[in-house]
Formats: C-alpha cells, structure tokens, sequence
C-alpha cells in the first residue's frame, strides 16, 4: 500500500525502514514530512509581535479531502513519478481531519538506486499533491476560522517539472 | 437517471450541503453548463459562479469547464486544492 489517507499519526522511521526493508538494492531513500506551522498574519502590519512574542495565529487546522478521489489522485501522482523515474518504492501519507502546530500533516518517501532520483521524485511527488490531491485546509484563528487560499508559487513549483515536455 | 454532485471546502460551507442529487435537465452536457444551471438557482448557489477558479471533477478525475456529463456521473465542484 503505497498511498494512505489518516487521521492517525505516522512513524516516519518506521516508514522509511520499510522501503528498504529484505532488499540490497536501495541506494538510497529521500523523504520529506510536512508539518503544521503556526504562522504570523501576513497581514498584521506594524503591531505584530515577532519572534518568541509573537502569539500563535494558526491555532489548529482542519484537513477535509474528497474520499474515493483523494487516493486515486495520489496514485496517479506515483504512478507519474514512476514513468519519470527508476524508482523502487514509494510512500505517501497523508493525514486529515483536526491538526495543531507541531503535528505531522505529509509525508511522502522514495527508494532508489541513487540519490539525484530519490530526490527528483519526492520533490515532484510533494509538487504535484499540493497542485492536484483533493485535500483543502480550514485554519482556526483568533479571528475565526479561514479556508487557506491556493499560492501561485504552488502551481510554479509543479508546473517546473512540466518545462521541455 | 439522477447525476450526483459533491461540494468541498468553502464551497460546502457556502452552500450548506455537501452533495446534491438532480436529474440532469435537457439541454446539459457539460461542467459549465451544469455550474451555470445550478448558480442561476440564486441566493447561496450564486457560490458557484462567483468562487474564484472554481475546480470540477467527473467521476473522480479533475477536468475543465468543457468536459461532458451524462445521468450517473458522479460531478464534484470545490475550490483549489490546498493540501500538503
């Protein structure tokens, strides 16, 4: 099972080890975990406190997916990941329902030969789960709560990987 | 047949449902003509139109405005992704 949409927390360790696990023919395994982070208004102008003062604005989020949809879009991400490269695991966790800051939210993991492809394809796989997973973040804030609008430099960083296609 | 719709997210929120069931009148055959059909509903479903970059899927796969729909489709409509 390569794909897995939780509300359960994961053992990256553990996931890592399994990639590899009963085989000699991994060179290596990149992987990436995405955390909850409780970022400053981007708005708050010249009375934000920063630093250790600053509060925390991003009290807790929750994460809702299209179940059915959600999984096959990530398998068609790997499935992508593997035409593109000689790659000899994969590994996507992600996680939905309520998460506070500190706590795992993504993580994806690659078995290769080499490293430059475990790299490349856990790069392209976390691109293109931001740009095309059904998954939508509502953020809990002091003011209330607020759906998380797209970044364009979330389609830039996936559209890179289309250049000279 | 009926067609199934689903709506994520904001969308969702907006609406105050997450799914809807119609039979699909005469004359629809696409995303957008379904999406305009059900905005011209007025009052909360004005959300369709008015999301901005609206998203669509049929049958689980993300499509655009001009994809087909037919009775038995499952069509889902929800803002851009924001996960990871």
């Amino acid at each position: 099972m390569s794909v897995s949409v939780q509300e359960a927390d994961f053992d990256a360790g553990a996931e890592i080890a399994a990639l590899s696990a009963g085989r000699d023919d991994v060179g290596a395994v990149a992987s990436f975990t995405g955390l909850v982070r409780a970022d400053k208004p981007a708005d708050a102008g010249a009375d934000a406190r920063v630093g250790a003062d600053a509060p925390p604005t991003v009290q807790a989020m929750t994460l809702e997916h299209y179940p059915g949809m959600t999984e096959k879009a990530l398998e068609a991400i790997v499935d992508e990941a593997r035409g593109r490269w000689d790659i000899y695991g994969v590994r996507v966790i992600h996680r939905v329902g309520r998460l506070v800051p500190g706590d795992r939210i993504v993580f994806v993991a690659v078995a290769s030969a080499h490293r430059g492809e475990a790299f490349a394809a856990c790069e392209f796989i976390m691109d293109y789960l931001k740009t095309r997973a059904p998954f939508w973040k509502k953020e809990e804030t002091p003011q209330g709560g607020r759906w998380v609008d797209a970044r364009e430099s979330d389609d830039h960083a996936a559209g890179r990987w289309d250049a000279g296609k | 047949m009926n067609i199934k719709i689903l709506f994520f997210a904001g969308l969702r929120e907006a609406l105050g449902t997450g799914s809807a069931s119609l039979e699909l009148p005469a004359g629809i055959a696409t995303v957008g003509a379904l999406r305009d059909h059900l905005a011209a509903r007025g009052e909360a479903w004005t959300a369709l139109a008015t999301t901005k970059n609206l998203r669509s899927a049929v049958n689980q796969q993300m499509v655009g405005a001009e994809a087909a729909v037919k009775a038995g489709d499952e069509v889902a409509f929800f803002p851009p992704v924001t996960g990871g």
